[in-house]
């Protein structure tokens, strides 16, 4: 018998495949909404108030550490402002120190020199076998032991205090007339960047070269302080001074910030200098022999050619790098520090008890952080590929 | 023919997920045989566990009050240690059936959180603790101090509260979980430290030298702390709320843990008839046997005896009930139950 055209349709494979996907698709849409109806039934049933309407109302509470204007009658989303900047302020300082140190850990780890290598290899199997979470609380409590009581603080030039509340810095104060500083400043950085620039073509082209980094250094701290000069210095000093309980005025850096940097710079660099030594080592030996055979020198060997050559193996990894390290930050609330997850996911959860609403946003500002990180690496990544020649 | 297996599993399963009807807690309580209770983390005198893991305090002995009531035995119930940022989502989610965990009694808890509360078990207020050779005498002078506190309750919006009222300024240090508010108080961190009073002269215990702090005079709170109940279940908040008022009245009718066999052998008084469960059928409607509040005076205690053998004035705790508000009613204080009629 001829198989009909029906039976024809139905056996086909491209209409069975798109068949079950419709199906499966459908599966899921239908799981996505029971999930979402359920919460909310369960929600209305058991009182519990939903929406994001708690982020306009009154907080309430206060936070110790914030880079913006705060106070408890400032609202929710602001607390919400608040503890993402700590995040990102942590992240950010913890990225600086964990590359740079990383960097030196991993070349290091590969240095001719036994000693220098062993010492490496000691850091990153000793900090990267220890959970975070206890580097923190060693770091400090070990922190808060050493320091003084803020009436015995440690004092550097009757300007810069030390204490277990904190390093507390003066604050500069730029007085009228200091903006022509700021403007000179901004210009020698373009010109500086033009030079560089400049010097790479001219090299390229006759091969001489042009000291541009020390010469850009020179110009922009003498442009600057010559112009300090020329205006009479027009620089007040915020000097912190002892009142009460504590130092008032000027700068401070709380110990949870010092303590919780420390810990994720110093965990993160002992992955990152696996990883940089991974890239190094990737880097086929016949590329050092090549180098230092047209008479480069050790270190221009390493920045020339070696580097440019690892970062393509480094960058992908590194970035995974970057990623815990922020995702790792939440472990602030562990400390006190204040960051998105203590004030946010902790106190504001909490008084409003909106934990979905909440969490939710939580989850969101994480995984754009990552993504944002992954996005930057990518770009940095592709502008690092070799052409091909 | 794979590929219809799974879709007929599939569709299996989505039909297995449609909700269960939900039953009440108390029969749900009943059939399984125990209950869960949400407790601290360990705050002596209110809920702390013995080095066998076996728990004790106020807050424990409201649990083993409603397991008394339940089963007439103190003792099914399965005790869950919790944050306080914990707390609330885990009775929420149902992982814990009463939370007893010094919880302060507020509207928006009450209102917006989904949650019941079933009674007062103790009435408290904020204070601060100081180093003694800090020189402070009262909370006034504490302008410009580091204060420590642990992160998701009242006390956090009280102190903002108290130092906005009185224009001063100070730096919060709030951490997750009491255990390191209290170490990093000792180390040094902040000149004070902030929570209810009674959590203060419990966590006192576990400083390095507790003879060298004091709590300042001044309560700048009311903290009602009670039983929780998720909302929505009106037959389980009550036995809640009764087994509590049963160990309060009990204490005002002079019926105490020691002396309930031969009192109740013996009593004419009908409202002690009744707490014996001699008379009256109390417990028909609470779904619970009569013998109900009889089972909790001999197997737990009345308020009295619970509130001194956990934190009286003869335990490491030792907060003096006499003129508190939590003596009874009878004798200044504010503690008063309904009837139990």
């Amino acid at each position: 018998m001829r198989p009909s055209k029906f039976s024809n349709f139905i056996f086909n494979r491209n209409v069975q495949g798109t068949f079950y996907q419709a199906i499966t698709l459908s599966l899921v849409i239908l799981g996505v909404y029971y999930i979402v109806q359920n919460t909310a039934e369960n929600m209305m049933a058991r009182g519990l108030a939903s929406g994001f309407h708690f982020l306009g109302v009154e907080s309430q509470f206060d936070i110790g550490m914030t880079l913006i204007e705060y106070s408890p009658t400032s609202t929710y989303f602001d607390a919400f402002i608040v503890g993402l900047l700590n995040t990102l302020l942590v992240a950010g300082i913890g990225i600086f120190f964990a590359t740079i140190i990383g960097f030196a850990f991993g070349i290091m780890r590969l240095s001719s020199n036994w000693l220098i290598a062993k010492i490496a290899e000691t850091y990153i199997e000793v900090i990267r076998n220890i959970p975070l979470l206890l580097q923190i609380f060693f770091w400090y409590f070990a922190v808060l032991r050493a320091l003084p009581k803020p009436k015995e603080s440690i004092a550097f030039m009757d300007s810069i205090f030390l204490n277990n509340r904190g390093l507390f810095l003066p604050n500069p104060n730029f007085s009228e007339g200091s903006s022509v500083i700021f403007y000179l400043f901004w210009i020698t950085i373009v010109i500086s960047i033009f030079i560089f620039i400049w010097s790479k073509r001219r090299q390229n082209r006759t091969g001489i070269t042009f000291p541009a980094f020390y010469f850009s250094v020179a110009l922009v701290a003498g442009v600057f302080f010559a112009a300090l000069a020329a205006t009479g210095f027009p620089v007040s000093f915020d000097i912190p001074e002892l009142k009460g309980f504590n130092y008032k005025g000027g700068m401070k850096l709380i110990p949870e910030l010092v303590a919780l940097t420390f810990a994720l710079s110093m965990y993160t660099a002992a992955f990152i200098a696996e990883v940089v030594r991974a890239g190094i080592m990737a880097v086929s030996k016949g590329q050092t022999e090549a180098a230092r055979s047209v008479g480069l020198k050790e270190g221009l060997v390493l920045r020339l050619v070696i580097i440019p050559q690892a970062l393509r193996v480094i960058v992908p990894p590194l970035t995974n790098q970057y990623l815990n390290l922020t995702k790792n930050s939440s472990l602030a609330a562990a400390i006190a520090y204040p960051d998105l997850v203590l004030v946010f996911a902790g106190t504001a959860l909490m008084q409003t008890g909106q934990a979905i609403e909440i969490i939710g946003m939580v989850m969101g500002v994480y995984l754009f952080l990552s993504l944002f990180t992954s996005i930057i690496m990518n770009l940095f990544n592709r502008s690092m590929r070799v052409g091909e020649r | 023919m794979n590929n219809i297996k799974i879709v007929v599993l599939g569709l299996l399963c989505s039909v297995l997920m449609l909700p269960a009807a939900y039953a009440g807690t108390l029969d749900t309580v009943k059939d399984q045989g125990f209950f869960n209770c949400g407790v601290s983390q360990g705050v002596p005198g209110f809920s702390n566990p013995d080095e066998n893991g076996n728990w004790s305090g106020i807050d424990v002995d409201v649990c083993r009050a409603v397991s008394a009531a339940i089963f007439g035995d103190a003792d099914k119930v399965k005790y869950v240690p919790l944050t306080a940022k914990e707390r609330f989502t885990a009775l929420q989610a149902g992982e814990i059936d009463v939370l007893s965990r010094n919880t302060t009694w507020t509207l928006s808890r009450d209102a917006q959180i989904g949650l019941e509360f079933a009674g007062v078990n103790f009435y408290d207020g904020q204070g601060f603790m100081v180093r003694k050779d800090s020189g402070i005498t009262s909370a006034m002078e504490l302008d410009g101090a580091s204060v420590c506190t642990n992160l998701g309750t009242t006390t956090e919006l009280n102190m903002a509260d108290f130092f906005r009222a009185n224009s001063m300024a100070y730096e919060p240090v709030v951490f997750e979980k009491a255990d390191e508010v209290v170490n990093a108080y000792d180390e040094g961190r902040c000149d004070t430290y902030t929570t209810d009073k009674s959590g203060l002269a419990a966590q006192r215990t576990k400083l390095a030298d507790p003879d060298a702090h004091m709590v300042l005079p001044e309560t700048i709170s009311k903290e009602p702390l009670g039983p929780v109940v998720r909302e929505g279940d009106g037959d389980w908040a009550d036995v809640v709320r009764w087994s509590l008022n049963a160990m309060i009245e009990a204490e005002e009718f002079g019926l105490t843990n020691s002396n309930v066999k031969t009192t109740c052998a013996l009593t004419s008084n009908p409202v002690v008839a009744r707490l014996c469960g001699k008379e009256g059928g109390t417990g028909a409607g609470l779904n619970l046997g009569d013998s109900w509040s009889y089972d909790i005076v001999s197997l737990v205690g009345n308020y009295g005896d619970v509130y001194e053998k956990h934190v009286g004035e003869n335990t490491p705790v030792g907060l003096a009930r006499a003129g508190s508000p939590n003596a009874s009613y009878k004798n200044g204080g504010v503690l008063y139950a309904p009837p139990a009629r």
